[in-house]
């Protein structure tokens, strides 16, 4: 008995045993393994430039004020017509020059509110404030960076008078302003 | 018979009496309900939210829409909704008393460690169920207060980008979010605590109750004394849960079972999103680890907290350590008590965050008017609810109206959303626009040059200011009744939806109006009515006031048909690009207070 248990033959039949059922279990969810993990490779509808509004929408004293930013979205199986991705701030800081932030607070990624009475902006969330200009108005603001500016397209704005804004956004919680 | 033949078979009579005749040192005591409590709740969950499965249906588009379903048109739904909602809060609270109740007793001393931390993975499961649970019904509530929830995830160094693209399955929010999170919820994690759960009750059988001594009473088997104050509890618990499901309708705002807040918008910001109140203390956390050190708040602390109560077996080892325990628990208590506390007391003392609750509140009560189906409401449409308040100029409209107009106009003194802006207007007030009562303001002496009309405008010194003053002022009895009359048939050619009533009966005295209006008082003098008059210098009153008339007014008031070259500082919306074309109905529709009604509204209550 003791010999046949120990005999190359049976250490090999236990080996094979264990390894297939290993295999039995580890196979089935490897096969979905791919849906799982498709979002890291999925396209994403940031990063396009978007028309955002006309120059003349922006009032002169340099008041930021929200905007929609209205276009085709792809959200998995769906193709959305003209709808509502998200909203920037867009400011006039000269006659002829625009500043653009992103909504998303950099701390956790409320939408942050303009307040025109205080001139600054609020995250509702966590009290992160910042100036007018985006930067951080408050030390002790859980954000760890100002607002995060959003390019806007120049020979648009200057030959056209509209406002485009390449939409992104940005890895939270981190001092270093990062797309996503 | 049966019984015996099953009993052959399958050894069930022996499974039962190992269930049922458990023996308990020192008898029936109350104070060991709460793991019998807690496996009630989650058997509440499983039910209820298998029934809410058959109705639920995960996507951008129909997850709030089923929702609203189940919760308004399905019989009883909203208690179903109720029942599972607050017993998710039931289930928060009884573990805390059933971890509680573990650490005094010392019931996590050897050989019951591993069951020790069993529970505490269940606590983490049953955390993340509320979490997961919270987005589903995918309004603006749920919808902002994850997105805090995964831009923490997506924070975390190096990987978070890719933890949180996984987790919400893309870049952003949208179907896939909801398919994820609703397998999360209702398979993942259900399963994974009912394996947790087994094996729970296992080795808690396996090494019995852990007995407070002294022992009061003799042993005593689980049946009947215990299973008795075990039922009791549970039905405490349930008692408890139903009681908050019906509240709503006792305390007066008229919402039963679970709240439901307006379908999620990603350009609409949502200032009261707040997670459930048991995370409070993990938000208010936040707020003190300023920059880069938010990861203290989210993670490390967080983090480092679970793993002490983790090695609480071991510290409770020696009397000493058990105290140590024993007083870890209730500073931790403190702890999230006073920081819940916090929370609540500056969001009460917040002005902003309670407009915001209110603004929000507001929403969610016109779309859940819209979405009812036809006739009480619109019904909704297959591109979802959003589509009915994106569409909704009583939603759209005070927003667009702030954005645009408020920087010179006003409506009703503020600014379309109840804010009254810090410096004067410096145009017109445009409530109730072209409405008989506003014409007739417009028109006497004493409004006509107030800041509500033309005061702060270029044409304070104009033809139409002068000719209120020097003219309708000195109307003798039967010109001021004529101009009654054209005030009448002006206000008619707006088709106001809320005057369609007065516009019916009034008939006579519009058409009579009309020709005041055209040949005695003047006013074709300056203005077209009805005719083409190439030397016509102000606007045209064809119309004036209708949606049609609005919509081009608003597109473009340099036409000439309107101010032409004397257009004051009024942009051209439309044709500058400033507003789109469905924003500037919106912006029409609204001015002329044209939304949609249910049948039963009080048409002047309903116009604010």
């Amino acid at each position: 008995m003791s010999a046949k248990k120990n005999s190359p033959n049976s250490d090999r039949r236990r080996f094979l045993a264990a390894g297939a059922a290993a295999l039995a279990g580890v196979l089935p969810p490897l096969t979905g393994l791919g849906v799982l993990l498709n979002p890291l490779r999925k396209k994403s509808n940031l990063g396009q430039a978007v028309r955002v509004t006309s120059l003349s929408a922006l009032p002169a004293d340099g008041v930021p004020r929200k905007f929609p930013v209205v276009t085709d979205r792809v959200d998995a199986w769906n193709h959305f017509r003209n709808v509502p991705i998200g909203a920037v701030y867009l400011r006039r800081v000269e006659e002829n020059s625009v500043e653009a932030f992103s909504v998303d607070c950099p701390h956790a990624g409320c939408f942050v509110e303009y307040r025109a009475a205080e001139k600054n902006y609020l995250c509702p969330c966590h009290d992160s404030r910042f100036h007018v200009d985006g930067s951080i108005q408050d030390p002790n603001s859980p954000s760890p960076r100002g607002l995060d500016s959003l390019e806007v397209d120049e020979e648009k704005l200057q030959s056209l008078n509209e406002v485009w804004v390449r939409f992104q956004k940005f890895q939270p919680g981190q001092a270093e302003k990062r797309a996503i | 018979m049966i019984i015996r033949w099953l009993d052959d078979r399958t050894g069930i009579r022996r499974i039962l009496s190992e269930a049922l005749f458990e023996n308990i040192p020192g008898g029936a005591r109350w104070r060991y309900v709460w793991g019998s409590a807690l496996t009630f709740t989650f058997f509440v969950q499983v039910v209820t939210g298998i029934l809410l499965w058959t109705a639920y249906s995960p996507s951008a588009q129909t997850a709030w829409e089923s929702v609203f379903y189940i919760q308004n048109e399905m019989s009883f739904g909203w208690l179903l909704r109720g029942v599972h909602h607050y017993a998710a809060h039931a289930m928060n609270i009884l573990l805390v008393l059933h971890l509680m109740q573990v650490i005094v007793d010392g019931a996590y001393r050897a050989p019951r460690e591993v069951n020790f931390w069993f529970g505490i993975g269940l606590l983490m499961l049953v955390l993340a169920l509320s979490l997961t649970g919270y987005l589903l019904p995918w309004d603006q509530k749920g919808y902002w207060a994850t997105k805090v929830t995964t831009s923490l995830a997506a924070a975390v160094p190096f990987v978070g980008p890719g933890l949180e693209k996984l987790l919400i399955g893309g870049a952003e929010y949208g179907h896939h979010t909801l398919t994820r999170f609703f397998a999360l919820h209702a398979g993942v994690l259900p399963a994974a605590v009912v394996a947790l759960i087994v094996g729970h009750i296992y080795l808690f059988r396996r090494h019995g109750v852990t007995a407070k001594k002294p022992l009061r009473n003799p042993d005593a088997a689980f049946w009947p004394d215990q299973v008795l104050k075990d039922a009791v509890a549970c039905l405490a618990v349930f008692a408890a849960v139903l009681f908050f499901a019906v509240e709503g309708k006792f305390a007066g705002d008229g919402h039963l079972g679970a709240p439901l807040a307006a379908p999620a918008e990603p350009s609409e910001s949502y200032a009261a999103a707040r997670p459930e109140w048991y995370f409070l203390f993990l938000f208010q956390l936040l707020k003190y680890f300023p920059g880069e050190r938010e990861i203290y708040g989210s993670l490390i602390i967080p983090g480092a907290v679970v793993a002490l109560i983790c090695l609480m077996p071991f510290i409770g080892r020696w009397r000493i350590g058990h105290r140590f325990n024993i007083g870890v628990m209730f500073a931790l208590l403190l702890g999230v008590g006073v920081l819940t506390f916090l929370a609540w007391n500056q969001d009460r003392n917040n002005s902003e965050y309670r407009q915001a609750v209110a603004a929000g509140k507001q929403t969610a009560e016109r779309v859940q008017i819209l979405a009812k189906p036809p006739p009480e409401g619109m019904g909704i449409p297959y591109e979802g609810a959003i589509a009915l308040l994106r569409n909704d100029p009583l939603t759209q409209g005070p927003k667009l109206f702030a954005a645009h107009c408020a920087g010179c106009h006003r409506y009703g003194g503020h600014n379309g959303l109840g804010t009254r802006p810090e410096e004067d207007p410096s145009a017109a007030d445009l409530k109730n626009f072209a409405s008989r009562e506003w014409l007739r303001k417009l028109l006497s002496e004493e409004h006509v040059d107030s800041d509500a009309f033309f005061g702060k405008t270029a044409f304070k010194e104009g033809k139409m200011v002068k000719f209120v003053q020097n003219k309708v002022a000195k109307f003798n009895q039967e010109e001021a009744e004529q101009l009654r009359k054209a005030v009448i048939a002006l206000s008619a050619e707006a088709r106001l939806p809320r005057q369609k009533q007065e516009d019916q009966t009034d008939f006579q005295l519009i058409q009579e109006g009309k020709d005041h209006l055209l040949d005695d008082l003047g006013c074709a003098d300056c203005h077209e009515f009805h005719f083409e008059d190439e030397d016509a210098t102000a606007p045209d009153l064809t119309g004036y006031g209708s949606e049609e008339w609005l919509v081009e007014m608003i597109w473009n008031p340099e036409h000439e048909k309107f101010y032409g070259e004397k257009n004051d500082r009024m942009p051209s919306f439309g044709s500058e690009g400033i507003l789109s074309d469905r924003q500037i109905h919106l912006l029409a529709k609204w001015l002329r207070n044209d939304w949609f009604l249910p049948p039963s509204a009080d048409p002047e209550l309903a116009a604010e």
